[in-house]
């Protein structure tokens, strides 16, 4: 009786996320432009969005940034994370309390704050500026994600590898990296996201070069534009499958 | 001091999870100011018994009676028992204090009364002065004895306890043996206690309920338990025995290992396969001619309070506990006095698990 | 070479482009045409703005409020004896986070339109359709409706932690469901409530996007006129001092909230 109520509540919940959502799929397939009359299936929108030249860039573009950015930004955090792992705790909470920063500056300070600067010392925006831009916000999520891995590692490890006649550098190799590897992947799997989702910061800057929200955003001030719908669509099932991999691959984890 | 009425009664349990049966046919009754024990090994349910008894799980079948009255439906915070949790379940939110005054404030008690009993019961485990400190800054052993201040505070009739020494190291172990025996007999309170080393059971309780797989091997006081188990299980977990296949002849005769032994049990008939128990400490070493049975000593350990020796006898390897030892490799007599032969119906083979 | 200096490369790279900028706006908003000035923060002591300030800090506290209504019964429900096994529900609540942020307020505006879903719905039952698009409402909707999903996380990430035992002894001590609510698992979920609250609260004072979009620029949140003096308007010195006003105010918000979860459990939400 109790789980009734409550299956229902959450029921309504999902329907309020839902929804939207759903009648954006729904309409992507929709012949007329209209947003809520049904004009019959069609594929057009999705066609219109493949031979969309610019859209296709837009979202090459971002997916590179993202991933460029990803692996500068993994890179550094790792090494930052192994170097203040060894560091005093003095100058390694002061090197935290800065990594704070951009989690807790809102999103257009630290656009604009990095578009004045850009601007004051004439570096042109473009592509260029936003992906400095993205590995100054992504690395933080990295060193998050490994510095923790780091603390809860057994020393025992690496002074028994030490003890078995493994020089340092291949130590650290084989047995701190296997083990803060984990870490590392969540953290660039994190940097990822938040760089191909960001739409603020690649806002300010950068101008003409835009990355795929900020396509989306100007055609929603335009108005309502099918395309994106389609656009939607496919990115909702991205998202889709990629949670349901993600999610079969730590449920067989847990089962073996 | 242990009065004759029931206070709880178990007819007919049986406790179903997901088609493994944990519980079986449970029927076992327990007085007033009893100190029970369960005991078995890890999965007989004994664990499983006492969270139906605390309400955490609801039987499959039967009847579970309180006081004379059903209590199967009755949800825990209204029944007169109180738990004190294997991992002690403390509130991490709460200090020491409010741990223990948990269940007063429910009852709505006067402030100055619940300081007033918190303060009996810091001293009782003796832990007066910790009501501030928080539930992290205490080791395990105080964190134990914070978790029965906290149930007991409440004064059940009952107090079920899980296993609640087991994290303790063995010195500590053996302290709170011997004060939580005293704390009950003093309070005057029914202990029921879910424990699987043989060893505490026989020193803290005053009724044992061995359990295996589900059912009740045998119920009766350590003494009773260590001397006269009723089949090969109990036998061999309560103390350490030697355990072989014997004939019983007649009344008072087995043979075993080729041997005739005289022994004091009668009533299992006429050729009848049995299962004997000889303690290790029962069995004496003497010279090779003298003795009933004439062996080697395989090997020899020495244990503190007695040597253990492995004595191959008789086509069987006696486990002998002796003050003297005799070196390995050296022939040996062994001798057992009629009085500490024991012997036990023949188990029956297992039932075929479902 | 000590392994300290790892971590080198990470500290210019912070150095140059998350202090620096910062450093560039405070330099901003104090620079008058002959020194230091506090010309650009008077300006923005000015009603008009300072109802700006207002209207975004209330918005947001309603939509916290919401998503905490809305998110603590439904955190508490999946994490929760009933639900708790099944794994597909939260994934589900989960997916929406995972989507670009911008897509989910266009598809709200989509409903939302005048034109829209919803609307038709309403004249196809004979009634008056609402006028959704462009008010106040319709951005509270878009944020509650984007931010619901980071409150829920939080609360059921500290919830799910909780030890089954621990309420097992609350009962067992006498707690009927509602005290064992109370006086155990609310006190326990805070360290949560307070991390939803910050990743609502924040996000929800600061943005400007869903205003935009959903308000249809019938009016001003804080965000907007912070874009409009950089983008527009091209006044750098007031918007750089309206940025250390939002900064003041962020950090204001997180001192605050610290104050209650000073352990900082709720933290390790993600």
């Amino acid at each position: 009786m109790r789980k009734f109520f409550r299956g229902t509540y959450l029921g309504l919940l999902l329907t309020f996320l839902y929804a939207p959502i759903v009648v954006m799929v729904v309409l992507s397939f929709n012949a007329s432009k209209s947003r809520a009359k049904w004009g019959g299936f069609s594929l057009q929108w999705y066609e219109k969005l493949f031979r969309s030249g610019e859209i296709m860039h837009v979202l090459y573009m971002t997916i590179l940034i993202a991933l460029i950015a990803t692996a500068v930004a993994t890179i550094l955090g790792t090494l930052a994370a192994i170097g203040i792992h060894a560091m005093k705790s003095r100058n390694a909470n002061l090197i935290m309390s800065i990594s704070y920063l951009p989690m807790t500056t809102p999103d257009i300070v630290t656009g604009v704050s990095l578009m004045l600067m850009f601007v004051f010392i004439k570096v042109p925006l473009g592509y260029g500026t936003m992906l400095l831009a993205h590995i100054a916000f992504d690395t933080p999520y990295v060193l998050f994600s490994v510095l923790p891995k780091l603390r809860s590692l057994n020393v025992n490890l690496y002074e028994a590898a030490l003890d078995l006649g493994c020089p340092p550098m291949k130590a650290v190799n084989k047995v701190i990296l296997p083990e803060i590897m984990p870490g590392v992947v969540t953290g660039a799997l994190l940097a990822f996201t938040m760089s191909l989702d960001d739409f603020v910061i690649s806002y300010f800057t950068s101008n003409t070069d835009r990355n795929l929200s900020m396509i989306i955003y100007a055609a929603a001030r335009k108005g309502i534009e099918p395309t994106i719908y389609a656009l939607s669509t496919l990115m909702f099932v991205a998202v889709l499958v990629l949670l349901l991999i993600v999610n079969k691959r730590s449920a067989l984890e847990n089962v073996s | 001091m242990i009065e004759e009425t029931r206070l709880i009664e178990l007819i007919g349990i049986s406790k179903d999870f997901d088609g493994t049966k944990a519980l079986s046919d449970i029927n076992l009754y327990i007085r007033k100011r009893e100190f029970v024990t369960l005991l078995g090994p890890s999965g007989c349910g004994k664990t499983t018994m006492l969270r139906i008894i605390g309400g955490f799980e609801y039987p499959t079948e039967g009847t579970l009676l309180f006081e004379g009255k059903d209590i199967a439906s009755v949800p825990p915070y209204k029944r007169r028992v109180n738990t004190v949790f294997q991992k002690y379940a403390l509130f991490p939110h709460l200090n020491v204090y409010d741990n223990i005054a948990f269940g007063l404030k429910l009852k709505k008690m006067s402030r100055g009364e619940i300081e007033k009993r918190v303060g009996r019961m810091l001293n009782l485990v003796k832990m007066t002065g910790f009501e501030k400190r928080s539930v992290d800054s205490l080791s395990g052993g105080q964190q134990q004895r914070i978790a029965i201040a906290r149930a007991l505070v409440n004064e059940p009739e009952v107090l079920l306890l899980d296993e609640p020494l087991g994290a303790l190291d063995l010195k500590l172990r053996k302290e709170m043996q011997l004060e939580l025996k005293s704390m009950q007999q003093e309070l005057g309170i029914t202990f029921m206690f879910v424990t699987h080393d043989q060893e505490e059971a026989l020193t803290m309780s005053d009724t044992i309920v061995v359990m295996n797989e589900g059912r009740i091997q045998q119920v009766g006081d350590p003494k009773r338990i260590y001397d006269e188990p009723k089949n090969a299980f109990v036998a061999d977990f309560i103390g350490e025995s030697n355990i072989l296949r014997g004939l019983m002849l007649e009344d008072e005769l087995v043979s075993m290992c080729g041997e005739k032994f005289p022994c004091v049990d009668s009533g299992f008939g006429i050729n009848q396969p049995v299962d004997v128990v000889v303690r290790p400490e029962d069995i004496m070493v003497v010279g090779e001619d003298v003795g009933m049975l004439t062996g080697e000593v395989k090997s020899v350990l020495f244990k503190g309070v007695h040597y253990e020796m492995i004595i191959s006898a008789g086509g069987f390897n006696w486990k002998v506990h002796s003050t003297t030892m005799q070196p390995a490799g050296s022939t040996v007599g062994l001798s057992i006095v009629p009085f500490n032969m024991h012997i036990m119906r023949r188990q029956p083979p297992k039932e075929a698990a479902s | 070479m000590k392994r300290s200096a790892f971590a080198g490369p990470y500290v210019a790279w912070m150095a140059m482009f998350t202090v620096a900028p910062l450093l560039f706006v405070v330099y901003f908003a104090f620079k008058g045409d002959s020194g230091f000035t506090l010309a650009n923060i008077q300006k923005f002591l000015a009603p008009t703005y300072l109802n700006v300030l207002w209207r975004s800090l209330y918005l947001a506290v309603y939509c916290t409020a919401i998503c905490l209504l809305i998110g603590y019964p439904a955190a508490y429900f999946l994490a929760g004896k009933d639900f708790s096994k099944n794994q597909a529900l939260f994934v589900l609540i989960l997916i929406p986070m995972w989507m670009n942020f911008l897509l989910r307020t266009y598809a709200m505006m989509s409903l939302l339109e005048d034109s829209g879903i919803i609307n038709q719905l309403l004249k196809a039952m004979g009634l008056q359709p609402l006028a959704m698009i462009g008010t106040e409402g319709a951005v509270l909707t878009g944020m509650v409706y984007n931010f619901v999903p980071f409150m829920i996380l939080p609360i059921y990430t500290s919830l799910k932690k909780m030890d089954e035992r621990i309420i097992e002894a609350a009962e067992d001590l006498g707690a009927d469901p509602y005290n064992v609510f109370r006086r155990v698992v609310l006190p326990l979920s805070v360290p949560g409530v307070v991390s939803g609250i910050t990743m609502v609260f924040m996000p929800a004072v600061t943005t400007f996007a869903i205003s935009r979009l959903l308000g249809s620029g019938n009016f001003w949140l804080f965000g907007d006129i912070i874009e409009r003096q950089f983008l527009e308007a091209n006044d750098w010195g007031f918007g750089s001092a309206l940025s250390l006003v939002m900064m003041m105010l962020i950090i204001a918000s997180i001192g605050l909230l610290n104050r209650i979860d000073p352990k900082k459990e709720g933290s390790g939400a993600w």
